[in-house]
């Protein structure tokens, strides 16, 4: 039976969930999640108390404590945003994580059976990826699938997969304008592929349903300044996701697409996102072909270093269009060394039992 | 183009005929089939009558026609699987569709029969998205859109040039991957349909595809052929090589390719381990291949199908002539399409021909 063995990867993946009203939905992702340790960022009011589900093993972070682990660094930290979930990042000490929304449930796939998308996540994430040369029968190491004639056979060990980009059926990640043009859209197609997206293409990384592994490119998922006294939302998942794409690129990681599906239960509000997007929808037309553009030089050869010098090159190329990404570009070199402070060997030993919060009551130890 | 203003007569069905009887083949598609005209091309070394059912509006071209239209010393470029790029020479139509004669209708996830005609038109019909990758895939379908965070200046799209389909059951797979995994065979329908990204190369297989004739047809050819090419298509790399020139220049000239939907079902034929040893050619050349074709860069002056062949042909050429002599042949044939496509070639489209 399948529940007797060890869930894949139980120790070495985090679930990291921002919320700002409730965790009611874990109770349907239970039997998938309970045995992973879960990362709370509790956005909003840090008085407010959310209450996590019995059973579950959690650490739980509200701003009262992103500002007290992080001191002056925790200006990075977006507030009254998901982009808060990156704080999660920062602060996990394993090498994968899963993040997920609160109004994300589980998918049925067409034989009516229900999706684990966390194992879907790991599988994708623990076998390569293609991005040197696309397959047309998509993801070559799928039960069932191969690489097709003609593809190249010194590509096809493929390279180490860093970032697994799930989709949602239900209510689509649209924009706001095509959500007022069609507020009734829903995604019905369960389309059962997942692919890798070639190196050299861009593309949008919703941060809905994602998992990536933190070792291989933890430090370029930071989601940006959003939120409360910014003048841009709803494109934090987007800005992590050119910054990690490039990176990749450069450093031949593999970025997947498609499979698992989740069930996106609740649109929000499109005159409301259409406020926090539509600088956004004009800056992106400037914002796009600086990433095709960017170059890094060989001397980065780590995540941080491409981080460090994209950084720069945002605040020199993109700083003309608006002060914010002078502002940006700052938060993008605050990210990395509060990252390299919360996460370098000698000074985590340091702040250990300082920075982690468990909620006393309901913490259970596996 | 509207799709709504595409007529039957914009297309032709080019079927290239490796064996002789096609009955069962012609019957299986007539309900897809019976409304197009198609160009039927004998392989010129088949020996055999070629046996075709009642009811289609067709031409065949045989081994004199093949001469007389291109001298008898070019023929053997024509031979086996290439037979069908002649079709792609004397036809006159917009759109070009074209399946290997040992492919049938498939059957998608609900038990209804595939019309690749109809899909690989809506696929050419509609615009591509080659810039920015889409998570939903072909935002034109319906029930799909462009996702939060595309560039809303890249979603007009630009035209689809090529569609490339998929096979059910026998796989377009290599020599040694269908040896390795003599029983698999591919159950999966995947409802999808979506743009390749500019830059991005994949092999593009001959069994299942269309375009738009004069946009692409230049770039398709069979150039580069194995020493001991064979009916199979196991034994073969002409489609792999003029398909990715067929995308670089795409890429160059700012138009689309697809792959995805729709499926045909392909019979079981061959034995891969006896073509193992015929396509270990092939595979070696691949590896030479693939590095020149991410790198080759075509001039701005290359603002035709046909100049960017000719570019393409000099660059390979200087490239890769010296790794293999096989690579000056495929320049040389490179060049010689293009002079049959401007000659042979009815070039423009329009009502009332050349």
């Amino acid at each position: 039976m399948a529940q007797l063995l060890s869930p894949p990867l139980k120790d070495d993946l985090d679930i990291v969930i921002p919320t700002i009203r409730n965790l009611d939905f874990l109770e349907m992702w239970r039997p998938f999640f309970q045995p992973y340790h879960l990362i709370i960022v509790q956005d909003g009011d840090p008085t407010k108390k959310i209450r996590v589900p019995e059973g579950f093993d959690y650490e739980l972070y509200n701003r009262n404590d992103v500002n007290r682990v992080l001191g002056p660094k925790a200006n990075c930290i977006s507030f009254k945003d998901s982009a808060c979930r990156c704080f999660g990042f920062l602060v996990s000490k394993k090498k994968y994580i899963f993040t997920i929304d609160d109004d994300c449930f589980v998918a049925k796939d067409p034989n009516g059976k229900e999706i684990n998308a966390l194992a879907k996540h790991i599988e994708n994430l623990l076998a390569p990826s293609t991005p040197l040369f696309f397959n047309t029968l998509y993801d070559p190491f799928r039960e069932g699938a191969d690489f097709v004639r003609g593809y190249p056979f010194s590509l096809r060990e493929g390279v180490p997969t860093a970032i697994s980009h799930g989709l949602w059926l239900n209510i689509p990640d649209y924009d706001a304008p095509t959500q007022l043009v069609k507020p009734r859209e829903r995604n019905t197609r369960y389309v059962d592929a997942v692919m890798t997206i070639p190196k050299g293409t861009l593309f949008p990384m919703c941060g809905m349903n994602l998992a990536f592994d933190r070792e291989l490119i933890g430090p370029a998922m930071y989601f940006g300044l959003m939120g409360d006294g910014q003048p841009i939302g709803r494109y934090d998942d987007m800005w992590a996701g050119w910054c990690a794409k490039v990176i990749c690129d450069h450093l031949k990681l593999g970025v997947k697409t498609g499979l698992p599906y989740i069930w996106h239960s609740k649109a929000s509000n499109p005159f409301v996102n259409l406020k926090k997007e539509y600088k956004g929808i004009y800056w992106q037309e400037d914002i796009i072909p600086f990433f095709q553009n960017v170059v890094f030089p060989k001397e980065c050869t780590t995540v941080q270093k491409c981080y460090i010098g994209l950084s720069k090159q945002v605040k020199e190329k993109l700083g003309p269009l608006d002060p914010y990404f002078q502002k940006l570009g700052d938060a993008m070199l605050t990210w990395i060394e509060a990252w390299e402070d919360i996460n370098s060997p000698a000074k985590a030993a340091l702040s250990q039992g300082n920075g982690v919060k468990k909620d006393e009551s309901s913490t259970k130890q596996k | 183009m509207n799709q709504d203003d595409i007529k039957d007569s914009d297309i032709d069905i080019v079927i290239g005929a490796l064996q002789p009887d096609l009955t069962s083949f012609l019957n299986e598609w007539r309900p897809v089939f019976s409304r197009f005209h198609l160009i039927i091309v004998k392989d010129p070394d088949l020996k055999e009558q070629l046996n075709i059912p009642e009811g289609f509006d067709h031409h065949v071209y045989t081994k004199p026609d093949i001469e007389k239209a291109v001298g008898a010393s070019s023929t053997i470029l024509f031979s086996g699987y290439s037979c069908r790029y002649f079709g792609y020479l004397v036809s006159k139509k917009k759109y070009i569709i074209s399946i290997d004669d040992d492919c049938l209708p498939a059957r998608d996830n609900e038990g209804n029969l595939v019309d690749p005609v109809a899909q690989h038109i809506t696929n050419l019909t509609t615009p591509a998205t080659p810039f920015f990758f889409n998570t939903l895939y072909d935002p034109f379908r319906v029930g799909a859109d462009f996702v939060r965070g595309y560039p809303f200046s890249l979603r007009s799209g630009v035209t689809c040039a090529l569609s490339c389909g998929l096979w059910l059951n026998l796989a377009d797979y290599d020599a040694p991957t269908q040896a390795l995994k003599p029983q698999q065979r591919n159950s999966q329908y995947v409802d999808l349909i979506m743009t390749v990204p500019a830059r991005a190369l994949l092999p593009v297989s001959g069994i299942n595809i269309a375009f738009e004739r004069e946009m692409v047809g230049p770039a398709l050819f069979p150039a580069l052929r194995l020493a001991r090419e064979g009916k199979l298509r196991w034994e073969t790399i002409e489609d792999i090589w003029s398909g990715m020139c067929a995308k670089v220049i795409c890429d160059h000239l700012g138009l689309g390719v697809k792959t995805g939907l729709p499926y045909v079902w392909r019979s079981d034929k061959g034995d891969p381990i006896e073509s193992l040893k015929k396509e270990w050619q092939g595979v070696k050349l691949m590896e030479e291949v693939v590095p020149f074709f991410q790198s080759v860069r075509l001039p701005r002056t290359a603002t035709t199908t046909e100049d960017c062949v000719a570019e393409m042909a000099k660059s390979v050429r200087e490239r890769l002539g010296s790794v293999d002599p096989v690579f000056n042949h495929a320049a040389d044939a490179m060049l010689q399409w293009v002079k049959l496509w401007k000659s042979v070639g009815s070039g423009s489209s329009t009502p009332g021909g050349a």
